[in-house]
């Protein structure tokens, strides 16, 4: 299971509260991460991942572990303690703006 | 009794405010959206209950969102907003060819007749529609691909397809208006579209009367009578007769004819509204006073309505989505100001009231009547 800590403004999107928990086949990257809670989540498709571009959007960052990981591969596998649901996979919004 | 219901988009959220039709007591629902940049709410003319909102910040993107229920509850529907092939370029400010790359919805209009259709104008310009409330967009691409594509350029708000008015005569007639490039129309349900920007004359171009480059910042019609048009440009309030074959200037006696809304009154097609902002450098009314201009002659001669506004220290700016009219009798008018004010007049334009004041900069406010 992988576990997932939205932004406040996506989590009131998907009417979720608290992390978001998903079940994820195969390799256990950025982009199957997305896939599957996208897939859970369709009113969530654009907000992370550009429709157009299908990368990570400027203001958007992904941390886990300690790490920012916002310029990993999106199919780089990501740490094992995200992998395991030890740890969260955290999608911030940038510190920006007005 | 009637009813109205006013819905405003502003920089952090929608708001809907409701009120029977004396039009005097106001109830005032949201932030729906709190945060979120609204630019435009507008309810289809075939269903009231039935809302569309354009959602967007910098952080997540542009969603779309919709209503059924007279904005009481939302759900979120497509946001995908492809452009139809490859984008093409168009001209960025320093002339140099820039990538059409999508931003934001500045502009939903529903259809007249069906609630599940409904058409969107974005930046960088283009028009889209969908047929099935919103889930799907398709983009209306012979605008962007009818030639003179490359030489638009976005003005200082950027490239937006801001105004979209449809002929309750002939649906199949559609205007359409962008900053910078100009006026356009189509004949053909947005197959095909033609510049209409013939009269237009925009001293800033190295070309002033070229076809394309004009920064129209409005452009606004009387359902009975859609071959009459009204436009404000960055400069110039002007008026065409023959469905924008032509153009000519009825600026009149106005202090400046620097502005961004254009409207028309319900029931009087040549009674038409302004608001003069002193210029495109300052962006503020005139020696502090907001004062809402209205022409009865269909332009030309202009008498100055400040009963209820602001004659001192008032400096917002009234934005080119920002206002409207309801069709009760006496027509009410509506806008609201980059400082959260949304103002009413129930007389036509004679007195005015704040009917909310603290409200974020607002973006855009559009009117229902409600039976």
């Amino acid at each position: 299971m992988i576990r997932i800590l939205l932004p406040y403004h996506l989590r009131t999107l998907a009417c979720v509260e608290g992390e978001v928990d998903l079940d994820v086949s195969g390799d256990v990257t950025q982009r199957s991460v997305l896939a599957a809670l996208e897939a859970r989540y369709p009113m969530l498709r654009g907000t992370i991942l550009d429709h157009q571009t299908q990368q990570r959007r400027p203001y958007v960052r992904f941390f886990a572990c300690q790490e920012d990981l916002s310029h990993e591969s999106l199919d780089s596998p990501l740490p094992e303690a995200v992998a395991t649901g030890s740890e969260p996979l955290l999608v911030v919004g940038a510190v920006a703006g007005g | 009794m009637n009813g109205v219901r006013v819905l405003v988009g502003t920089r952090k959220g929608a708001f809907v405010l409701t009120a029977d039709g004396k039009r005097k007591q106001w109830d005032v629902s949201g932030p729906h959206f709190t945060g979120w940049e609204i630019y435009h709410v507008k309810g289809s003319p075939a269903d009231p209950n039935r809302l569309y909102a354009s959602q967007s910040s910098s952080w997540f993107g542009q969603l779309i969102q919709r209503s059924s229920d007279g904005g009481k509850t939302w759900e979120a529907v497509g946001n995908e907003f492809a452009y139809d092939g490859a984008p093409g370029t168009h001209q960025w400010y320093d002339g140099t060819p820039h990538p059409w790359e999508f931003k934001r919805v500045w502009h939903l209009e529903p259809s007249l007749s069906d609630p599940d259709t409904v058409y969107a104008g974005v930046e960088d310009a283009a028009l889209f529609r969908s047929a099935d409330g919103g889930k799907q967009w398709q983009e209306l691409s012979g605008l962007r691909g009818h030639g003179s594509g490359p030489h638009w350029q976005p003005g200082a708000g950027g490239m937006c397809l801001h105004t979209i008015l449809i002929d309750p005569a002939d649906p199949q007639r559609i205007f359409i208006a962008i900053s910078a490039a100009g006026a356009f129309r189509s004949d053909d349900g947005g197959g095909t579209w033609k510049p209409i920007n013939r009269g237009l004359r925009s001293e800033m171009m190295p070309n002033p009367e070229a076809e394309v480059g004009h920064c129209v910042h409005r452009i606004a019609m009387h359902p009975s009578r859609p071959s009459v048009l009204f436009m404000q440009k960055h400069w110039d309030v002007m008026r065409s007769d023959d469905a924008g074959e032509s153009w000519r200037e009825v600026s009149g006696n106005l202090p400046t004819d620097f502005g961004f809304p254009i409207e028309v009154h319900a029931h009087e097609p040549e009674t038409i509204y302004v608001v003069p902002i002193k210029s495109d450098s300052e962006h503020v009314p005139p020696g502090g006073k907001l004062r809402v201009y209205r022409s009865r002659t269909g332009g030309n001669e202009w008498e100055a309505l400040t009963k209820g506004l602001p004659q001192r220290d008032c400096y917002v700016n009234i934005l080119r989505d920002a206002m409207a009219v309801d069709s009760l009798d006496p027509c009410g008018v509506y806008f609201g100001t980059t400082g959260g004010q949304v103002y009413a007049s129930a007389d036509s334009g004679d007195g005015w009231d704040a009917i909310v004041e603290h409200l974020p900069p607002v973006l855009s406010v559009e009117v229902q009547t409600l039976p």
